[in-house]
Formats: structure tokens, sequence, C-alpha cells
């Protein structure tokens, strides 16, 4: 009973969620004078229909899975990073930096070393948010939000100044040491190591959130910090250690999608991957197994519109729309459960 | 006899597969005090919720002056003249005496032209029932026993003629619980009908005109209270017989656990809260500390556990200097905490049962290993102590927050005296839960004691403190007014210096 209850939670609600939400999408593509069923019939092309395709949902899932790992962690130690986006950019900017000065160095050193720039970047900007919320209260949630301006703008200076390419035509920055690219695994598609490398990261922060004794420290500090200092444990050192490893799933994202996709970086590099993060780590209800399904959910979805809007001259941002309802039902459909109800015990 | 105002037929009322009323049947007369005694859980504050209009029943009826009425809401309720004070008020406290009673009754632009009315009708109220209420005065300034005459004078405000009040007198000192228990008397002398839901025997004896008990959602009698007595309302309330009153220490007490000195504590604002008090607590007795909650008794417990700082003074454990241990120190050198607040702090209650007992060695042996948790020795572990501790459950790996409170007690309890602590700090340690628990935690604890540990009992409960204890320390406003051997023939000068009387010595001996 418990058992089957539990499955309930995670398999069939969020589905439930997804079905009503493509429905009241349908409904919006009637009005808007689209047959819905030809729209997700290219919809669903595009995210599964062919190798290239499949390949192409699972790159943007990557970013994803990753950063939605890492919110699960931060959620479920009770902080609210709502800063990912920025995260990613301060990790796509070290990772960048690295590529670019590191030259010298073999493919299986310089790979590593961008990697952990990127993660170590992001688990500092992360890392900032948790200091002054353990030093001085400040809100989290205003803090990263700030600090995603901050990061995103000054990437933006980056690229159009100091580290502009020679050439010195786009904004952009000089492409990275071809040692430091992630290797393929799916020739001739674009699909790269860094797929697995976001299922190796969910695998983790799995056994470190409900396996092992810092995630039970983690999760007792995110349901009650009043009882976690009960228990000894110090609840500032598991904020700012949930939010460096949030921030450091983050930062991996952004070193990811530069040495696995675009090589380079330029202003705009994420299309919101922080934001959605937030959604795919709470339709999993802040489980990082969970989270590689539903970021595969909102990748295939970010895909196939993209492919929907080529072929049906239907607008991509209808998949916003969708996005949106998705999580409007998970909540309606109590997926998030658990986590309200940790945020009411806080208080 | 007089004539039934309300009459309940077979009221059953479920909340998602728990039910909570099983077919209960009940009669009230008018101008009666009529108590509804049970154990938490046993369906009297639901049973009242539905009269008050707050519930609909699955099914059942309502007989109010001799014709069925449906209740939709609270205002359906009090148009019909019944009234209902919670257990937690529900007033405004920025706003003043007579704005909190007119809340809600008129349209915002009536308010200020119907003011003045208002006011004298209000003192009018107060007087002519002895209520001594300041219609002016913002209610934050009030205490509690005034707060909850608000309450009351609320209620009569709306011309209320049945009353229900639901365990009123849980956050009253015992001067102003007589007060309210004489007041609410005299206002049924008055035909005012009254319905008071409590679990405390001593006042069903000393109120009520009759007393129905509700056990596990069903009506177990409706006696007529000058036929019991106490004991055996209690095993009508639990269905077997219990014994509350604890033998008092057999053996002789030993050394010196804690020893308190000068020792002064703020609270979380960082005003004074404890006032430099002194006392100590030797292996083989309880001490209780007696006072009306919100005396310094809570920050004295933080400050003694290493959950606030102290601001000057010392506590010694063990002989060990204790001011700046952490709470981990603390508890190595023998200290175990029964919080005050189970739900804040004892327990964590998304988690398992299970992951609940290891809240202290969550990253020690037997239960993590290179820091992973051994699933398998914790699950056994928690087996074991539900086992000995009467843990009532369906699985260990079951969410806390399902249990009862008194088996979330239990859990709680088996914890931390699984510790064999040298010093047990307990506080409120069966507030909330049944009667069952009651009598099986308060046997633990002085089993405990008999062990040769040190017990420090922190209560509000005056027949906690005095079925436990060995001696009692009384606190008000953070100092220690005076301390007593814990007999029950004294209550009378506890009273007084729980609510800051101070007596022509302030240590009352034999």
């Amino acid at each position: 009973m418990q058992l089957l209850r539990s499955i309930g939670q995670i398999i069939v609600r969020p589905t439930a969620a997804v079905a009503v939400a493509l429905l009241v999408g349908g409904i919006l593509l009637i009005f808007a004078g689209y047959s819905p069923l030809t729209a997700y019939g290219v919809m669903w092309k595009g995210a599964f229909g062919s190798m290239n395709n499949i390949a192409e949902t699972l790159l943007k899932s990557t970013p994803l899975i990753l950063i939605g790992s890492g919110l699960a962690v931060a959620f479920r130690s009770g902080i609210w990073n709502i800063g990912a986006e920025g995260q990613l950019y301060a990790g796509a900017v070290a990772a960048t930096l690295a590529g670019i000065i590191f030259t010298g160095l073999p493919a299986f050193i310089l790979v590593p070393v961008v990697l952990v720039a990127g993660a170590l970047s992001g688990a500092l900007w992360g890392g900032l948010a948790g200091f002054l919320k353990v030093r001085f209260g400040a809100s989290e949630i205003v803090t990263t939000i700030m600090l995603n301006f901050l990061a995103i703008i000054a990437t933006s200076f980056l690229v159009t100044g100091p580290m502009i390419e020679e050439v010195g035509k786009f904004p952009q920055t000089a492409q990275i040491a071809e040692a430091a690219h992630l290797p393929r695994i799916l020739v001739p598609t674009r699909l790269h190591v860094g797929f697995l490398l976001s299922l190796g990261v969910a695998a983790v922060t799995y056994l470190l959130l409900f396996k092992s004794s810092r995630g039970y420290a983690l999760r007792t500090v995110g349901i009650s910090p009043d009882a976690a200092r009960y228990a000894g444990i110090n609840v500032g050192r598991g904020l700012l250690a949930a939010m460096a490893i949030s921030g450091g799933a983050a930062g991996l994202a952004g070193a990811v999608e530069v040495s696995g996709l675009t090589f380079r970086l330029y202003q705009g590099i994420s299309p919101g991957y922080g934001f959605d993060g937030i959604a795919v780590a709470l339709l999993a209800n802040n489980n990082p197994i969970g989270v590689i399904f539903t970021g595969i959910l909102f990748g295939a979805l970010r895909s196939g519109s993209e492919v929907m809007q080529m072929n049906a001259q239907v607008p991509s941002v209808l998949v916003s729309v969708i996005q949106g309802v998705v999580l409007l039902s998970a909540a309606a459909f109590g997926v998030f459960k658990i986590t309200i109800t940790n945020k009411q015990n806080e208080e | 006899m007089s004539e039934t105002i309300i009459k309940l037929e077979n009221m059953v009322k479920t909340f998602s597969g728990t039910v909570a009323n099983r077919g209960v049947s009940l009669e009230i007369r008018k101008g009666e005090i009529h108590c509804l005694l049970g154990e938490n859980g046993a369906g009297k504050t639901v049973l009242m919720s539905i009269v008050y209009g707050l519930y609909q029943p699955d099914s059942g009826r309502i007989i109010y002056r001799g014709e069925p009425i449906v209740l939709r809401s609270p205002k359906d309720a009090i148009k019909r003249g019944i009234g209902m004070v919670h257990q937690h008020f529900m007033l405004v406290p920025t706003l003043t005496v007579s704005e909190n009673i007119i809340l809600g009754q008129y349209p915002p632009w009536k308010i200020l032209r119907q003011m003045d009315k208002v006011e004298t009708r209000i003192e009018k109220l107060s007087r002519e029932f002895g209520l001594k209420i300041d219609p002016k005065a913002p209610v934050h300034r009030l205490s509690v026993g005034e707060q909850q005459r608000v309450e009351i004078l609320k209620a009569l405000y709306q011309g209320v003629d049945l009353l229900i009040l639901d365990e009123p007198t849980a956050v009253l000192t015992p001067q102003e619980s007589a007060a309210l228990l004489h007041f609410l008397k005299e206002m049924a002398g008055r035909g005012l009908t009254v319905i008071f839901i409590t679990h405390k025997l001593e006042e069903v004896m000393q109120v009520s005109d009759r007393v129905t008990v509700l056990r596990d959602g069903r009506k177990v009698e409706t006696v007529d209270t000058a036929e019991v007595n106490p004991r055996k309302l209690a095993n009508l309330m639990v269905g077997r017989e219990v014994l509350l009153e604890q033998p008092p220490k057999t053996g002789a007490e030993g050394e010196e656990v804690l020893s308190v000195k000068d020792l002064s504590i703020d609270d979380e604002r960082g005003l004074p809260a404890v006032k430099g008090v002194s006392f100590s607590v030797k292996s083989g007795e309880i001490v209780g500390i007696a006072g009306v909650s919100g005396n310094g008794q809570s920050e004295l417990a933080l400050g003694l556990t290493g959950l606030a700082s102290i601001a000057s003074g010392e506590f010694r454990l063990c002989g060990k200097i204790a001011n700046d241990l952490t709470p981990r120190e603390l508890s190595h050198l023998g200290l175990a905490h029964v919080p005050e607040d189970r739900h804040k702090m004892g327990v964590v209650l998304p988690f398992s049962i299970a992951e609940n007992f290891i809240l202290h060695d969550f990253d020690s042996p037997p239960f993590a290993k290179n820091g992973f948790l051994r699933t398998g020795t914790i699950t056994a572990h928690a087996n074991e102590m539900v086992g000995r501790y009467d843990v009532r459950l369906s699985g260990v790996e079951q969410q806390i927050a399902q249990l009862s409170g008194g088996n979330q007690q239990k859990v709680v309890i088996a914890r931390e005296l699984h510790r064999n602590p040298r010093l047990l700090l307990v506080n409120e340690p069966t507030r909330g839960i049944d009667i069952g628990a009651t009598e099986f935690v308060r046997r633990q604890i002085a089993a405990q004691r008999d062990t040769g540990s040190a017990v420090l009992l922190i209560s509000s409960d005056l027949e906690e403190l005095f079925a436990l204890s060995d001696r009692l320390l009384i606190f008000y406003e953070g100092r220690i007014v005076g301390e007593t051997p814990a007999r029950k023939e004294l209550i009378e000068e506890i009273g007084l210096l729980m609510a800051g009387k101070s007596m022509e010595t302030n240590s009352v001996t034999k």
C-alpha cells in the first residue's frame, strides 16, 4: 500500500499533470486555428522522431538534469536558490577562460580542468548568496535573483569587451581549445558525454540526499531548522553547503554547454535553463532520480517545439504555455505536497 | 428536569479515511454546564465544530430548540445563538477590544459611526458579567486570561445562548482558571448553556452538571457529575484502569549532576528571560519547575541544552562548566532533552519513524558507516525501540506525522531515554497527548529517576508536577520565587507564587 502510494506520487501524478497540460494546450491550439493533433504529432516527431531528434532532446535535457539535481539538494535543504541561471553563466565564463588559457594541455587533463573550473565558479557564485543568508540573514530568493542579473550582464560585458574574439566582429569569445571539447557519444549527432555526466550527477546527488549522513542532515535542516539544531547539526553550514552544491551543478551545466556544444561564450548562451531547472526539480518532487525524467520531458518540449514552429508554423511560445500549465496542474495534483509542507514547517 | 436545548442524533464525520465521530448522540439541557471529556483524538472538538457550523456532518441530525437545523457556517450558528471559543484565540492583536468584538459584524462603512455605541454596550456587558475589560485597550496589551475574556465577551455580544469552550483552561494559571470556572457557573445560573471541552478530570468535577465521555469517536456514557469521581471518569475515558500518580523516589539522592549558579538567559528578542537563577539537581531525584508558561522556563530549557546562549552566570553538568558547549557536546556529557515543542523540535514530521530514532546519531556508528546511512541497522533499531516502548504504528517506515501525538512522544522519550542520560531534561512531556500515553510517559520518567538519573521536569500542568516531582521550584518572571515539596496540599501557595504574589517567606517548608 505504502509502496503503491509512493509509486503514485512519483509517476502517476506528474504524468496526469502533463496530460492535462497537453489538453489545455490543445484547446489553445484550436482557438488559434491550428490542428492540435498535427501540431502535437510534429512536436513528438521533433522530439523523438529520429536518432538526431532524440539526440537534440537529450542535449537540451543535459543542463536541465544537471541544474535540477543541484536544485533538488537546495530545495530539500530549505534554501530557495532561484539563481541557477546566473550560476550557469558564472560556470560558463570560468570554463571558457580555462579552455582558452590552457591550450597546451592534453584532452584528458584539459576537459576535467574546464569542467571543474565551471563547477567551482558556479559553487562560489551560489555560495556567495548562501554566505549572505547565513551571515546577514539576507533572503536568498532576493540575492540569487540579483546575482542572476549580475552574472548575465557581466557575461555581456566580457564578450563585448575584454574577452571578445581577436577578429572582433561578433560579441563572442574565441573558440576554446579543441582538447577541451567533450567527446561525442552518438556520432553523427551532436550528443556528447555531458549527457552521461548529468546522469552521473543525478545519481550522486540522489545518494547524497537520501543515503548519506550528510544528506540526512541537509534534509533535517530543510524541514525543521529547530530540530536540526536540537540534533546538533550546524544549520548555517548546511545551508552554505546546499547553496554551493546547487551552484556547482549549475556551473557545471554552463561548462558542459561551452565544452560540449557552443565551444565559445556569447550573450544568451542559456535560453533560460536555470529557470526551467527550478520547474524540473519541483516537478520531480526534488528527487534527483525523478529529475532525470522531468529533465528529459522539458528537454523534449523544448526541442519538439522548435521543430513544431518550423514545420507546423505554430509559435514555439505555445510550449512555454504548456510548461506553465504542467506546473500549475502538477501543483493541483499535489505533486509538490512534500515541498509545500516543508515550507510551512519552516515558519 | 429542564428542557433540552440541543440534541445531536447519530453524528458521523470522516476525514479522508479517518473516522472522527462514529455516530454520537447527545442531549444538552438548557442552562447546564456540560463537559465533553475525552482523550485527544476522541472526537470532542470535531463534534463541537459541527455544532458551530465549521464542519458538515457526513450523516446525523442536529435538533435545536425542537427543530432540525442545518448549519452551513459559523455565521449560521451565531445567528441561532451558538458561539464557540477556540483553543487558539482568533483575535487581532493590534486592534482594540471593541474593534475585535465587532470585527466582521458590521459592514466597514458602518463601523466608525457605530463605535461609540458599541463601546458603551461592551462596557455595560463587561460590567454586568464582572469581566473587567477596558473596551479601548489594544488586545496585545492584555494577558492571556483577559484575551480569553474578550473572546467570551465577543460571543455574549453576539447574543449567544449556547457557548462552546474548547479546552479553555489550557493556557491559564490556576487562579485564572478558578475565576473562569466561577464565571461560567454564574453565567449558567442566568440561563446560558455551556459546553466545556476538556481532558482535565479535576475541572469536570468542579464545574459541570453533567459530563459526556467520548472515546475513539463514540460516546461512552453521559453521567451526572455528582455521581462520579475522577477515577471513574479516567477509566471511562481510557477504557481501563489508569494510574497517573507515580510513586515518589525510593532510593537516596546521589551526587549533584546539574548545578546552576546565577544563570541569566535572554530570549529570542534579546530581552532577559531568565534572571539569575541558582539551583541544583541531584541524581535520583526529579526536580519540577512550576510556573505559568512564558515566565522563562522555555529559555531555561534552551539555555541548559545549548540551544540558547548564556548571558551571565554558569551551569555545570557532571562538574564541568557547560555554558559554551554545543548541543552535541552536552549530549556526550550525558544530557538528554525532551523538548517542549514536539512538532517543531522533537521530531521531524515528514521523516519516517526509523529516521526519527537516529536524530542525534545519524552520523555515528552503528547507524552510519563511511558517511552512508546503514538502513538495515536503522530499521532494526527502530523495530526494537517501538516494541519496547509500545509505540502503536503500522511500520517503522511510516511517516511519523501519521502517528498520534502520544505515540510521537513515545518515540521521543524512547530515543532520549535509550541514551541512558545522567541528566534528563523534560519539558512539557505530556502536553497534548492522551491519558494512556501520559501514564506511560510518566512511568518511564520515574523509572529513569530510579535508575539514578537526575531529572529536571518543566511543566505548566500542576497535576503533572505533583504526580512526578520530588520537589518544586516556582518560576515567576524569570526568577525562582519559591521552593516547595511537591505536595498537593500546597496548591494554594504555589498558585499564588506562580501568579507573582509574594509571600511572607519565600520558601515554604513542611
